[in-house]
């Protein structure tokens, strides 16, 4: 057991932490470094001019989406140089935020499902940050139940002609491209009927609405779709196969592995450091030493786990499931933090004033923003429901609409 | 980055597994649980005969000197099993004290016995109720003999040899010794527990012959740090036990049928073991953490004995309770084995230091962490 690299490892290491420190922009690093969970990385200055500038830079250096082939915009690195890769960027990663899905999860997609030519044309600007995408699967009535989307797609000539509303759809608001999950036969059980496809944002018939957030910030849109047309060739797998396409899609989203999801420990740790609570510092009172225990080993459980997993990529192996208990962890964690937090600031924790001295409204705005990570991505319900069944191999669901051609399921009560 | 146990280590793991699923099935731990011994004589041998117990005792004192990561994976093991063997006390305790501490005949005349199971040894430590501290100890040594009572001594009927610890006449420190409990001036008594799978004593010394062990008024800091060293090794046998209770539960919940379903199939059931693998899944992962540390004797080890300890014990605790919930009424019956993990995994959370004395620890070193950091980035 050790945490050391193999020689080729400390080899990449090294060549990434070079480029990283002669081209990365040091004079972002302060202002991301202090950008707490749900608070926006860059708030002063244009982000995303930033963050495309950034990504440019990685890919013209061969630093980008860095285990895709080359010939699509990527290095052909193996999965664990990609995890140093995100060990080395550090806080320049946070600016990543805006091409996560279209280069995490809607890409793998392009690489499975689209034909070659669209995928010399896509992916290497995808990679570069040039062009953005988004994911358009979520509906107003469709979300831990995907599959009961109704969103139309039907065929006149060589084209699809698609009305409907998505929802809860991350960037659409500055995505060129999109990639959407529509039904196509509503005759047939709901999954049999779904046919995926991409499309050009700017389409006529294509109306994004930002949707403002709890938290007053407005990161995810509607959208809607009046007599959008897309030509057959852009449709990803067969006609009906819509629903094994976004499972790929999906699994991608589970696949990603950094250095464990924030909990938000480091920084209570820090406050209850400094802060007094007029009875002394916080972190003396045996009270606040429990919980921070007990907030500390959820945080080094999940550092632990998600070394283990990149252990078993060194190894060259597959990783085990284990790597599923990552957000439903920190969600919880980094809501109870925010709250505990709030608590030990008595009154004053309603504030949320960044000028206030000892939090810097960082524990607001984490409260405010948790709620969303234990919902997007898959629920905790969920989640739960895929540990269960896929992990510990226990039975499905039982479904009031299995077996039930997708007109006739119930939509409410009779 | 390597951060799993080596293919030899995984392949002794399996080893370990597949003798306790001989020669410790459920009717071996219950003999135990139900008859008047407290532990199991001929598992315990076996254990030793096997190089189980003598895996990081170097060969010189009859060990086979494989090292600690093996006796993490034996330990998981042990803990599967629900063992009723002094493993703990003896071998995370006291052979780890004298392979600290003791002098070349001390280890010459006990290891060899501690290796192979012929003999039991132990740490006397506590001496009466609440949080072991400094000051709560008043045993006494003088002249080569001690006085005094320590009460609850894990396995202390058992034992043929104790560490025991006493505090310094006129000072704040302790120093260690070495008692031979078969000689005059011990008295023991075994005591009823919780979980009877696991033996406690009270024993008194009335002028009990006592060797010192390690240098006088050194004691409080050794007992500290063979503690946590004993501590990864108990994370191991309860992140073993929280595995098996949760298969166990998982297994309940297929063939159980309610409302003409598998009870595991409705989500109240579904979800509450999925929230026991995420313990089990986070205790065993800062297990892992542990045993890094225990094996490369890393500067960290403190640190991570608390993460290891903290998550553990929380994890085996979660998961017994659940693994009642799950079995409904039958889970509370003598005849089902959810009380045997009921039992050890609330055992386990109080030896060695209970969770909020741990987590207390835990945010010690955590604390002093940061203010290093925090002073060298300044």
């Amino acid at each position: 057991m050790n945490f050391d690299d193999t020689p080729q490892e400390a080899a990449f290491r090294a060549e990434a932490r070079a480029w990283i420190a002669a081209n990365a922009p040091k004079h972002l690093h302060a202002q991301l470094a202090a950008a707490g969970y749900g608070q926006s990385p860059l708030a002063s200055g244009d982000a995303i001019a930033e963050s495309k500038a950034w990504q440019k830079k990685k890919r013209d250096a061969g630093w980008a989406c860095l285990h895709w082939p080359k010939e699509y915009g990527g290095r052909g690195a193996s999965p664990i140089e990609r995890v140093i890769w995100q060990q080395e960027e550090g806080v320049y990663a946070k600016m990543a935020g805006m091409f996560i899905i279209g280069q995490g999860m809607i890409a793998p997609t392009l690489m499975a499902f689209a034909e070659e030519r669209h995928k010399r044309r896509y992916l290497p600007p995808l990679a570069s940050g040039e062009e953005v995408w988004c994911q358009l699967f979520s509906e107003p009535v469709a979300g831990s139940d995907l599959a009961g989307l109704r969103t139309k797609a039907e065929k006149v000539g060589d084209e699809w002609v698609v009305n409907g509303q998505k929802i809860w759809t991350s960037g659409a608001h500055y995505s060129d491209f999109g990639m959407i999950l529509t039904r196509t036969d509503p005759n047939v059980v709901k999954h049999d009927g779904l046919t995926m496809f991409f499309f050009d944002m700017k389409s006529p018939g294509v109306e994004v609405r930002p949707i403002k957030q709890v938290n007053g910030q407005s990161g995810f849109n509607e959208v809607f779709f009046t007599d959008l047309r897309i030509p057959d060739h852009q449709r990803l797998g067969d006609v009906g196969k819509g629903w094994k396409v976004s499972l790929t899609t999906l699994m991608n989203e589970r696949m990603s592995i950094g250095a464990g999801m924030p909990t938000g420990f480091p920084e209570l740790l820090d406050f209850c450091c400094e802060f007094d609570t007029g009875d002394g510092l916080a972190v003396d009172d045996p009270a606040v030493r429990s919980r921070l225990a007990q907030f500390a080993v959820r945080t080094s459980g999940l550092k632990y786990t998600a070394y283990r997993s990149i252990s078993a990529l060194s190894r060259g192996q597959i990783p085990g499931p284990e790597n599923s208990i990552g957000k439903l962890v920190a969600g919880t964690t980094l809501q109870e933090i925010a709250a505990f937090a709030m608590d030990l600031q008595g009154p004053s924790g309603v504030l949320v004033d960044a000028a206030q001295p000892s939090a810097a409204a960082r524990f607001q705005a984490m409260l405010l923003r948790s709620p969303a990570t234990r919902i997007e991505g898959g629920t905790d319900e969920i989640l739960r429901n895929i540990i269960a069944e896929r992990v510990l191999g226990l039975p499905a669901d039982m479904r009031a609409d299995r077996g039930m051609p997708f007109n006739q399921i119930p939509t409410r009560v009779r | 980055m390597d951060f799993d146990f080596s293919p030899d280590q995984i392949e002794l793991k399996e080893q370990a597994r597949r003798y306790l699923a001989d020669h410790c099935s459920s009717t071996a731990v219950r003999a135990v649980l139900d008859g008047p011994q407290s532990h199991d004589a001929a598992l315990w041998k076996g254990l030793g005969t096997q190089g189980f117990l003598g895996a990081a005792i170097p060969e010189a004192y009859g060990g086979s000197g494989a090292g600690y990561g093996e006796l993490c994976v034996i330990a998981e093991e042990l803990g599967r099993a629900i063992a009723p063997v002094p493993f703990s006390s003896s071998i995370g305790l006291c052979a780890e004290l004298l392979l600290r501490a003791g002098t070349e005949a001390q280890k010459q005349r006990w290891l060899p016995g501690l290796a192979d199971g012929s003999l039991i040894g132990t740490l006397a430590l506590a001496e009466k109720p609440g949080r072991v501290t400094l000051a709560s100890l008043s045993a006494t040594a003088a002249g080569g003999r001690i006085t005094g009572r320590k009460c609850p001594v894990p396995d202390g009927d058992i034992a043929d040899l104790a560490v025991v610890a006493t505090r310094d006449a006129g000072a704040h420190t302790v120093s260690l010794h070495i008692v031979d409990l078969r000689a005059a001036g011990v008295q023991r008594q075994a005591l009823p527990g919780v979980d009877p799978t696991r033996s406690q004593a009270q024993l008194d010394f009335s002028g009990a012959e006592a060797e010192p062990l390690g240098a006088p008024g050194q004691g409080w800091a050794l007992a500290q740090a063979v503690i946590d060293r004993a501590a990864v090794l108990m994370a191991f046998e309860q992140v073993g036990g929280a595995d098996k209770a949760l298969q166990t539960a998982c297994d309940y919940a297929q063939e159980r049928f309610a409302f003409g379903r598998p009870i595991a199939s409705l989500q109240a059931i579904k979800h509450m073991l999925a929230d026991m693998y995420v313990s089990a899944t986070l205790a065993r992962s800062n297990a892992y953490y542990g045993a890094w540390a225990l094996q490369a004797d890393a500067p960290e080890l403190a640190e991570a004995a608390a993460t290891a300890r903290v998550s553990a014990s929380q994890a085996y605790q979660h998961c017994a309770r659940n693994n009642i919930q799950v079995h409904g009424g039958m889970g509370f019956t003598w005849a089902f084995d959810c009380h045997l993990h009921y039992r050890r995994a609330n055992l386990l959370a109080l030896q060695l230091g209970s969770l909020s004395e741990w987590e207390d620890r835990l945010v010690g070193h955590l604390v002093a962490k940061r203010n290093t950091a925090t002073t060298s980035a300044a």
